[in-house]
């Protein structure tokens, strides 16, 4: 840790601010180039406690930057987890307000929920299927807090890794043996014409890798994914720009489809 | 196009594959040809290589995927023929001092069990007369020096096919949805690139469709027996000796394909 906790307070209360109000904010690592991994989380938790304090929950966690060519360009080993509150989750079918959001954009990942606690170190793929309850298609809005998506690492912590909105439905299946996520294919459509095509591969290698990983970094702080934990693995699509109007629709292999409006 | 140009041009093509010295773009030294005749060139090299010994396996789709039909300024697919001598299984390493500037594709193969004779065929024919679907990659080359192909120069060119080859795990195509089949590619262990059958024309089996369809304008039947390679859902990928490719289709299995 480099940063006081003055500073972290301050920095959380500036990026939740930049949320609630839509106005996006340079990167804070503009004023403070010390800011490290550890201080980027800590002020993810001090967003965390703002908005607890105010009675809003986390309902589960989210993997970002989890392909390789992001993470390369990045310099880093593992993926950034970021929290989901309550008020992210949007109902399948319903419609996102983009005058709450700065500049949106969406992508097609798969959801986790488990029935058993994962407690790292040392979780893989095999530990994250044995604990599943089931997986689900899942699109996520990201909303970067910084002006054009302009971010480095610690910034993108520090701003909940862009979380912003998600909706989750579709088919739930919970016979994980038979279903290969890494070949699953998705095809999202804006408007009715497909913009990405991608396979769960895209995810890590694998999707479930994302949680392990998840749960590994938390078994660093002594903390572990609770038995009935939502975790949404990270885009497997590229992040597709949305506006007032468009009508995105996901489909999956073997999971049905998701559709979210925007207005 | 004069008939004697059209022959004249087909024999060079041929004799570019044989020697594997590329040749100049055609649409440079005869800018005024059109598709239709390219596809009399391209008649002409495969009846070249028939007159070898060699026979018609099956078809080819390419410019099948935006991104090339807007590289190459068309807004429909191509198609070439496929022969006995490019036929490669899995496991058999593919030989790359056979060819001249190899790109490997990974798509979807249909292996017909009836004739599908256009025009009028739907997606839904092309899935009635498949015995089955499997991965494969195709491995295409140009006789074009340097790639530097328009459309006419591809189609001329058998649609730019080098050899093919065929893995993975059979299934019956109504076992699945092909628009939705992810698609994984993987070049010396790491991942170039995901996408899912969608890429081709919606679906690989509106490819085929249109491909009967097309091929039915002049009386040429899709035959049972035949392998028909839909279209890349891939970028393509340079190859040189060395290298070693796996494609994995979800439901399908894999393809592998090594080069040496």
């Amino acid at each position: 840790m480099r940063l006081d906790t003055a500073s972290i307070a301050s920095l959380a209360e500036q990026l939740e601010a930049a949320e609630l109000g839509a106005q996006a904010i340079t990167k804070i690592t503009d004023a403070y180039p010390d800011l490290d991994w550890d201080d980027a989380y800590a002020i993810q938790a001090g967003i965390r406690q703002r908005k607890e304090s105010r009675g809003q929950r986390v309902i589960g966690y989210k993997a970002g930057l989890t392909s390789r060519a992001k993470m390369q360009q990045m310099g880093v080993s593992t993926p950034v987890f970021g929290l989901l509150f309550d008020y992210m989750k949007v109902p399948a079918g319903d419609s996102v307000d983009t005058g709450a959001l700065i500049h949106p954009k969406v992508e097609a990942e798969v959801a986790f929920v488990l029935k058993r606690a994962l407690r790292g170190p040392g979780c893989h793929i095999g530990s994250v299927l044995a604990a599943t309850d089931f997986v689900m298609p899942a699109v996520e809005v990201i909303d970067s807090r910084y002006q054009n998506f302009r971010f480095d690492l610690q910034s993108v912590i520090a701003d909940n890794t862009s979380a912003s909105r998600f909706v989750a439905g579709g088919r739930r299946i919970s016979e994980l043996a038979g279903l290969d996520l890494r070949t699953l294919g998705i095809v999202l459509e804006k408007n009715g014409e497909i913009v990405a095509l991608a396979a769960g591969a895209a995810v890590l290698g694998h999707p479930a890798a994302a949680v392990a990983m998840l749960a590994n970094h938390l078994s660093l702080r002594g903390e572990e994914l609770p038995a009935g934990s939502f975790i949404m693995t990270g885009g497997i699509t590229e992040a597709i720009p949305v506006t007032a109007g468009d009508a995105i629709n996901v489909r999956f292999q073997e999971l049905g489809n998701l559709s979210i409006r925007f207005i | 196009m004069m008939p004697d140009l059209i022959r004249n041009l087909g024999d060079l093509l041929h004799q570019a594959l044989e020697s594997r010295t590329p040749i100049a773009p055609l649409t440079d030294t005869h800018p005024e040809l059109t598709i239709d005749d390219a596809y009399g060139i391209q008649l002409r090299m495969i009846e070249q290589r028939l007159q070898a010994g060699e026979s018609v396996v099956g078809k080819k789709i390419g410019v099948t995927s935006k991104a090339v039909q807007q590289m190459l300024g068309v807004f429909q697919p191509d198609f070439g023929h496929l022969l006995s001598a490019m036929v490669f299984n899995e496991g058999e390493p593919v030989l790359v001092d056979r060819l001249i500037a190899p790109r490997a594709e990974a798509e979807i193969a249909f292996i017909l069990h009836s004739d599908l004779v256009g025009p009028g065929i739907t997606a839904d024919d092309v899935l009635r007369a498949t015995d089955f679907v499997l991965p494969c990659f195709e491995i295409v080359d140009s006789r074009i020096k340097d790639w530097k192909i328009k459309i006419q120069d591809t189609v001329a060119d058998n649609a730019s096919c080098g050899v093919f080859v065929l893995g993975g795990q059979a299934r019956r195509p109504h076992e699945l949805d092909l628009a939705l089949a992810g698609m994984v590619l993987e070049k010396n262990g790491e991942l170039v690139s995901t996408s899912a059958g969608a890429s081709v024309q919606g679906s690989p089996a509106n490819a085929v469709a249109w491909l009967a369809n097309t091929l039915g304008r002049y009386g040429i039947p899709l035959k049972a027996g035949e392998v028909i390679l839909s279209g890349s859902q891939s970028p393509l990928v340079p190859v040189v000796a060395g290298d070693s490719l796996v494609c994995s289709v979800g439901g399908l299995g894999s393809c592998s394909v090594r080069f040496k």
